[in-house]
């Protein structure tokens, strides 16, 4: 009796989870499906779903009028550089507040994610006046630079969590062993973290990758990524949903397919550690 | 060599001190106990002389030479933690090899000490698996074996026995007591459990809210506690403590007798009681006896056989000269 109830409730989890997420991948669907149609059938009333004339002319417009490399490129650089930029930075501070708290440590990593609370537009106008004063403006380096400041609270947050799962005994055991500060980090404590840095890594990655408001409002056309890619083919009336959602498509697929592989460090990333 | 020394050291958290003054000798080759109930500052004072934590002032001393600002790396000494503290990334050959490895040690020489150590501590079929894989006794076992390769100056223990079920804690005591007879290295072990100070130790140090109570060998303390309060904590069950009229007429403040020290019979002696809970163990008995108008419960260990029911009249003897006579302030009176 007590497993028929259990087999029921399975079955309507099972159920609630699969809406759920089909409800959640629908517009990425749609907008997948959408990049196979003609422009016509693409704004068709009522909406076609399945059965409409499969085309791959719109990906061939999209290749032929920009050019998706470099783009691709420049998002690779800026979303793979400010992460890892962030880990060197952030690391070490995680180390210190994770293995050698002060009264203040938890105060500081409050303010630190209180930086995420301010509408990024608030600061966007003193950011943009430094960027002409260097000459950064549609330069990478600049962006990278931007990026990783923005998203380097989170990166120390969640350091700084998965290294508290770290037992201090270990570290001491290593320190009564022998090991110097660097031996300490560099044989116990980092491959103990690998899982956690590995997280870190790939979710910063995927936010450093779609961030759009620094990348749009900071970048012509030089150091453009893919979200001003996709932003390029979006017309204020509306037109061209096809090639937009073709262009959408082409700038999601890399880091659809690297989220696929790497499903359990990203759930393990965005829980902060909390599920193993 | 080993020999340890303690002069005035301190430690205080911000503004709790505590650890007050405090002098200490261990002797080279000793199997020194620190115990103490909980909160009493010994895994404190166990964590200052590894380097693990900085004394507030005072020295400390290794060996004749100082080694209060030297980091726990260069002090020549290996720890046992409570929780194991393996490295959970490394197989059993590579923890115990830590060590060795940080010391840059010959790589044949280091071979020849796991081998030695594992066969030592039955763990040569393990040298392969992670510390993930093994049970809790093989894990103890291990954490030893890697401080057992460094050939150090002194083995700390911080309660490394208070994660294991009660059979096999009494095989891992066995064990560390052969290990110390054969290599004959200064231990320091830190437990709260008086049993394992009674049987390991060749000196006890008894500790109360940082200060030391009394120093000395096992039986030392079972027979002459220095105050009330080593006497109700060394020996189990506990001495019973009795105040009042009966201290007097035995010219102290608080007379004290061990249950084992008292003779129960069924029609006469110098305390009447009844008799409450009945702890058998087969081989003894307790008996906690209750309505003595001496103190709420006398207890008293008999043969397995004495029998006596809940509720019965029971006649106890002390043996006047297992007797302790305390002062006022719990001190011992000659």
């Amino acid at each position: 009796m007590a497993r028929a109830v259990t087999n029921q409730r399975k079955m309507i989890n099972t159920g609630a989870a699969w809406i759920i997420g089909l409800l959640i991948f629908f517009p990425i669907l749609w907008t997948i499906l959408t990049s196979f149609k003609s422009e016509a059938q693409a704004i068709a009333d009522p909406p076609i779903f399945l059965f409409f004339d499969w085309t791959t002319e719109n990906y061939s417009t999209v290749m032929e009028r920009s050019n998706y490399g470099r783009f691709l490129w420049n998002s690779i650089f800026i979303a793979g550089g400010s992460t890892i930029l962030g880990i060197i930075i952030a690391v070490p501070a995680a180390w210190s507040m994770a293995f050698v708290p002060s009264k203040r440590t938890k105060d500081i990593l409050l303010w630190m994610l209180s930086t995420k609370m301010l509408p990024a537009v608030g600061v966007l106008y003193p950011i943009y006046l430094l960027f002409i004063q260097f000459g950064l403006l549609d330069n990478v380096y600049g962006l990278t630079f931007v990026l990783m400041l923005i998203n380097l609270p989170i990166i120390v947050w969640m350091l700084y969590t998965y290294f508290r799962e770290i037992p201090g005994e270990i570290l001491e055991a290593a320190r009564m062993d022998g090991a110097t500060l660097r031996d300490e980090i560099l044989y116990v404590l980092t491959p103990m973290a690998i899982p956690g840095i590995a997280s870190t890594l790939l979710l910063n990655f995927i936010l450093a990758w779609n961030e759009a408001f620094w990348t749009l409002n900071l970048t012509a056309a030089k150091a453009a990524p893919l979200t001003a890619f996709i932003a390029s083919y979006s017309s204020p009336e509306g037109l061209f949903y096809a090639k937009l959602s073709a262009a959408s498509t082409m700038a999601i697929a890399p880091i659809l397919i690297l989220g696929w592989f790497s499903q359990k460090q990203l759930v393990r990333g965005l829980t902060f550690g909390a599920v193993k | 060599m080993g020999q340890i020394t303690l002069q005035k050291v301190t430690k205080s958290f911000g503004d709790v001190e505590v650890i007050p003054p405090l002098d200490l000798d261990i002797q080279d080759g000793e199997f020194t106990v620190f115990v103490g109930p909980s909160g009493c500052g010994k895994s404190t004072l166990l964590r200052l002389i590894a380097g693990l934590e900085d004394i507030t002032s005072g020295h400390i001393s290794i060996d004749g030479n100082d080694a209060t600002d030297i980091p726990p790396a260069k002090r020549g000494l290996a720890m046992v933690f409570q929780s194991y503290a393996l490295y959970p990334h490394m197989s059993v050959r590579k923890n115990i090899a830590f060590p060795m490895r940080m010391a840059k040690m010959d790589q044949a020489e280091q071979d020849r000490r796991i081998e030695q150590a594992a066969a030592a501590l039955n763990l040569t079929d393990y040298l392969d698996r992670r510390p993930g894989q093994l049970s809790g006794g093989q894990r103890q076992r291990v954490a030893i074996g890697r401080a057992i390769v460094r050939e150090p100056a002194a083995f700390l223990f911080d309660e490394p026995l208070s994660n294991l079920d009660a059979a096999l804690r009494v095989g891992m005591r066995m064990e560390i007591s052969e290990l110390h007879k054969k290599l004959a290295t200064t231990m320091i072990y830190v437990t709260h459990d008086q049993v394992e100070a009674m049987t390991m130790a060749d000196k006890i140090v008894v500790l109360r809210a940082g200060h030391i109570e009394q120093v000395g060998s096992p039986l030392e303390l079972y027979r002459n506690p220095r105050n009330t309060f080593v006497a109700g904590f060394i020996g189990s069950p506990k001495m019973n403590l009795i105040e009042g009229e009966e201290a007097a007429k035995n010219g102290g403040h608080t007379l004290g007798i061990r249950p084992e020290h008292i003779d129960v019979s069924a029609t006469e002696g110098q305390w009447q009681g009844t008799v409450g809970v009945a702890e058998h163990l087969g081989s003894d008995t307790f008996f906690h006896v209750h309505q003595t108008g001496l103190t709420d419960t006398i207890t008293v260990r008999a043969p397995g056989e004495v029998s006596f029911r809940h509720g019965d009249t029971i006649y106890m003897t002390p043996r006047t000269e297992q007797l302790h006579r305390f002062d006022d302030k719990g001190l011992r009176i000659a």
